[in-house]
């Protein structure tokens, strides 16, 4: 039925309620007859329980060192059309705020010129269009760039920044998400398209410790929003809230510091205890605000499992100062990353992320480097243990 | 002249200025947005200070999209939203609706067209997922076909709320971990169980030698001499099937059809309410590749999933559920067997030992 390749394997994946991917693979080759053999080859992978791609082979375009992944097909002259098969990366608008004709305009270059597939987005944060080959990326990268969309990161290089929704559309939002991941994507841009790190760099900001972005678990510096004064408590809407549910037993017995209680109708809260952890908030989103006084909080190392074991990130910086600082294009934060980096260039070793290096040299001899003192919002506890390398300037 | 100016070739032109997408509504209230209310697990409504109201609606994507699909959300777009819409970080399509009269009829729509409304509140989320066999050269799974087979099964808890809090499935079909697999209610991760092969010839070609070494997380990979030459060495006592010397050695292949498969691990989070953010802990150490529907990979997520239904509290995460009823309960209910490999041997394995007399008995 003018079908290529039969697949019964992935025909069984059309099936159900769940939006198929099969469907838009084959949707794809409508448009790129070289997808066609992406069905083939992917059927074989069903059957064969392994995947079809080489590893090695390069693909970019000029001057840039990155923004482009090499994909090449075990069987090239079984399924010609995925040869090369590769993916370019695209650094997303910030949020991930488009319209609808960007996105129509991209549909066609996908088209095109490579596979007729992308992906919204991958796992850092890129769109990425699948499907083409190194003789058409040139003219992807122009188009894409027509478009006012340039290459994002891969390989040993700053990867591409992501946030939330922030202050676009979130009320929760500290501070502005979108700006500050801008302004150093826009920085940085050399950074991002010429590897020269030891490994891959990610920044992620989250408007607040909910997090929507996994900045902690998937970042090196993840900036988390938070605040310094006092919640704000509309009470009227308190009551409210305890009209619909038990606030008591939802809310406050939740609290990870027991900071809340109640005083006659009214709630009341210890904000010098308040870790900021936005439970509360999330739960009574009309009756509690964070402050005014509003910033974020710094983590650094979170990564994968890869070399040494999956990391989160650690507390490196209570409150930064953003909203501030943003006036000032953000001057302080960019002396922070540049000490950073310098003292991972200095003593990171190749595919070493730095959470590592601090895992293998020790926090103290990283703050040391980078010009930040030790203070007790870093550990989870002080040391249990005796073996204290006292250093001679404390004779 | 202008004509030339026009064809230059452009380069590192940066991101792109996202004002130019927001819709009036968001640009009127950005910063100054008072709170918001989940109306339905597919349409969320956000109030400004200014009173203005900005509509959500939520529609599940696989991510992975043709062009088509793109014009799909594109003609919605256009047709009840001005244009505006999203993504979120779980790669849903977000419609932004400023006129509620447009809320139910685009759903309507949606729903005519096939597409998935839902995942607000407490509700199965999209899985965030990696490229598998479709386009990745390390991938010890598919990544795509056993989230549309898991999200098939659990469709029920996409549309509707029925859970005691937010479940979130993660999946990554190798221990590079593309996404925040390792810290998610549940996730999926692609497993190897047998050493890298090792191609003398191609080795000299196409690898370095001491980056192949320093990728090992255990050590295991040694210098050696083969026939005079430089070559490595793989000590099969200690290797733990990482695959990462792989990434950076095309030489040593680790993939493996009969050995490879899915290893479930539960309790993470990311997210900073009521408690820190968590790894999530091993639950199945291997589940073989069952392609194309994965049944054993399903069965082992719906019945996390169901004990979980039945035995946490409103508000409860799934970590935060197993934290109060503890591990042994938590292998005696789903009836996963605990084995020598959910003990950790590892760097810091240490640390997770059971150092007290508590014990649930």
């Amino acid at each position: 039925m003018g079908k290529k390749h039969q697949t019964p394997l992935l025909d069984e994946l059309k099936k159900g309620k769940w939006i198929s991917f099969v469907k838009e693979i084959e949707r794809a080759a409508e448009k790129s007859e070289r997808t066609e053999d992406l069905l083939g080859q992917v059927e074989e992978s069903y059957r064969d329980k392994v995947n079809h791609w080489k590893h090695g082979g390069m693909a970019g375009v000029k001057g840039y060192g990155a923004g482009m992944v090499g994909r090449f097909s075990e069987y090239p002259d079984k399924y010609p059309g995925i040869k090369e098969c590769h993916s370019m990366r695209i650094i997303p608008s910030a949020g991930f705020f488009y319209n609808s004709d960007f996105l129509r305009k991209l549909a066609d270059i996908s088209e095109k010129h490579a596979g007729g597939l992308l992906n919204f987005h991958g796992a850092t944060g890129n769109i990425q269009i699948l499907g083409m080959s190194q003789a058409e990326a040139e003219d992807v990268f122009q188009a894409v760039a027509e478009l006012g969309f340039d290459l994002g990161g891969s390989g040993s290089d700053l990867r591409t920044p992501s946030c939330c929704a922030g202050q676009a559309r979130c009320e929760f939002a500290n501070y502005d998400t979108m700006k500050i991941c801008r302004h150093l994507t826009e920085e940085y841009l050399d950074e991002l398209h010429r590897p020269a790190f030891n490994y891959k760099f990610k920044f992620k900001f989250s408007g607040c410790s909910n997090d929507c972005v996994a900045s902690a678990a998937r970042s090196d510096l993840a900036f988390i929003g938070t605040w310094k004064d006092k919640i704000k408590i509309n009470q009227e809407e308190v009551k409210n809230y305890k009209k619909k549910f038990d606030v008591q037993k939802y809310v406050l017995d939740k609290c990870p510091t027991k900071c809340m209680w109640f005083e006659g109708e009214n709630l009341a809260i210890d904000d010098e205890n308040c870790v900021k952890c936005m439970h509360c908030i999330n739960e009574l989103p009309k009756a509690l605000k964070a402050g005014d006084e509003r910033g974020c909080s710094i983590l650094i190392g979170a990564k994968a499992p890869l070399v040494t074991g999956p990391r989160m990130g650690m507390m490196l910086v209570p409150f930064y100062d953003v909203n501030e600082d943003a006036k000032n294009d953000y001057e302080w934060i960019k002396s922070l990353i540049s000490n950073m980096w310098e003292f991972w260039d200095e003593y990171g070793v190749s595919r070493e992320r730095i959470g590592e290096l601090i895992g293998r040299v020790g926090l103290n001899t990283f703050l040391e480097g980078i010009g930040l003192e030790p203070i007790p919002e870093m550990v989870e506890h002080p040391r249990s243990n005796p073996f204290i390398k006292f250093t001679e300037d404390e004779d | 002249m202008a004509e030339e100016v026009k064809k230059k070739r452009l380069t590192d032109i940066g991101p792109h200025d996202y004002n130019e997408y927001l819709s009036p509504v968001i640009k009127k209230n950005y910063g100054k947005w008072a709170y918001h209310e989940i109306i339905d697990p597919g349409t969320m409504v956000h109030v400004a200070e200014s009173g203005d109201k900005l509509y959500t609606v939520r529609m599940g994507s696989p991510r992975l999209v043709s062009g088509s699909f793109v014009r799909d959300i594109c003609d919605i777009a256009d047709k009840y939203c001005g244009g505006h819409l999203r993504f979120t970080t779980r790669n849903n399509v977000e419609f932004l609706i400023e006129d509620e009269k447009n809320v139910e009829p685009l759903k309507k729509d949606l729903e005519k067209m096939g597409y998935n409304v839902g995942g607000i509140g407490n509700i199965v989320a999209n899985i965030v997922h990696t490229q598998g066999w479709v386009h990745c050269h390390t991938s010890a799974s598919d990544a795509s076909g056993v989230v549309k087979s898991v999200m098939d099964e659990l469709y029920e808890y996409f549309v509707e709320e029925k859970l005691p809090s937010k479940v979130r499935i993660a999946f990554a079909c190798c221990l590079n971990m593309c996404g925040s697999v390792s810290s998610s209610d549940i996730a999926i991760v692609g497993t190897h169980r047998k050493p890298p092969r090792i191609d003398l010839e191609r080795l000299r070609n196409l690898c370095e030698i001491p980056s192949t070494i320093a990728a090992c997380p255990t050590n295991s990979i040694r210098p050696d001499t083969v026939d005079g030459k430089p070559a490595v060495k793989v000590n099969e006592e200690t290797c733990v099937f990482c695959g990462s010397c792989y990434t950076v050695c095309p030489a040593m292949p680790i993939a493996n059809a009969e050995n490879d498969g899915l290893s479930i691990w539960v309790g993470g989070k990311v997210s900073n309410a009521r408690t820190k953010p968590t790894f999530s802990k091993l639950a199945i150490p291997f589940i073989p590749n069952d392609p194309p529907r994965w049944p054993g990979v399903v069965n082992a997520v719906k019945t996390i999933l169901n004990e979980y239904k039945k035995g946490a509290e409103p508000g409860e995460r799934v970590g935060e559920w197993i934290d109060r009823i503890g591990w042994p309960r938590f292998f005696k209910i789903t009836g996963f067997p605990f084995t020598k490999y959910h003990i950790d041997d590892f760097r810091l394995g240490e640390t997770t030992m059971n150092y007290s007399s508590h014990a649930r008995l």
